[in-house]
């Protein structure tokens, strides 16, 4: 079970995970992307992008970073083996661009126990490189009760 | 961009394979092995090895981008993950992609278009909505 006192702890900052074009392109096809913003460059740049975008969810892979602290935290005493995902939203104040530098820093929002199972959700914000909010990643993991 | 609540967009169909897991996994670093091995899946209960969430996720957005033309006018997309989409390894799955416009916001230039994903036939998200900019 989940350590319901590291609700409304926070996470220091990540070090800086620097987009990269091809990881942009790699990630794209991967979720079956067909926009030219994220696979062509002269395409990205005819649509006003100083390089290529990421896809919409691409902010999950900063997001893993800042839970990846969470999961090697032994006061939160969450068991990753038993995690299941429940829910997942992104809020982008713009979109993550090929050359940005991203950290991220994790509050947990809330720990809920239900039915033997724990409900954490987690609140990641993602800044770029002159410190500026890209994006706001929320996350509920549910952790499934030793039966 | 001209939207009409109830608009419903062109559906996208996705085949997921065990080579879509495995490029997923690389391209997100998300190499939890539930996602590619049998025999881990089913050691913890699982029916069979289950796509990433994120996978499901991640492509079913691509419906709305199809038709905005610009991933970058996507602002807010969430899902709540209700079912897992098993991927047989040798048949692999159908995810169905549907969207619906749901609200026009002129003023703000926002609209709001629901989802709706199913997997052979299993509703696999819900509350999926995504916010554009129109």
């Amino acid at each position: 079970m989940v350590n319901p006192a590291i609700e409304g702890k926070t996470y220091p900052r990540t070090s800086s995970y620097l987009v990269g074009r091809e990881k942009i392109r790699e990630f794209a096809k991967a979720v079956f992307s067909n926009d030219p913003a994220n696979l062509d460059l002269e395409a990205a740049k005819k649509q006003g992008y100083k390089d290529l975008i990421a896809p919409p969810t691409f902010a999950v892979v900063i997001q893993e970073r800042s839970l990846t602290q969470v999961i090697s935290d032994k006061e939160a005493a969450l068991d990753f083996s038993r995690v299941v995902h429940g829910d997942q939203r992104f809020i982008h104040l713009r979109p993550i661009v090929a050359g940005d530098e991203l950290t991220s820093e994790l509050k947990v929002a809330s720990v809920k126990q239900l039915a033997g199972n724990s409900m954490v959700s987690f609140e990641t914000q993602i800044f770029d490189a002159n410190q500026d909010l890209v994006c706001t990643a929320i996350s509920t993991l549910v952790v499934r009760g030793e039966s | 961009m001209s939207l009409t609540i109830g608009q419903e967009l062109p559906t996208r169909e996705f085949k997921i394979t065990r080579e879509s897991l495995v490029r997923y996994a690389g391209a997100s670093g998300d190499f939890n092995a539930i996602h590619y091995r049998d025999d881990v899946a089913q050691a913890v209960g699982l029916p069979g090895v289950l796509a990433h969430g994120m996978l499901t996720m991640g492509a079913a957005v691509q419906c709305v981008v199809d038709f905005l033309g610009d991933s970058g006018k996507v602002l807010d997309y969430q899902v709540r993950f209700t079912k897992p989409v098993l991927v047989d390894a040798v048949t692999g799955a159908t995810l169905i992609v549907n969207a619906t416009v749901v609200e026009i916001d002129e003023a703000e230039k926002i609209a709001r278009i629901d989802l709706s994903a199913t997997a052979d036939g299993v509703v696999v998200l819900g509350k999926a909505q995504v916010r554009v900019r129109i």
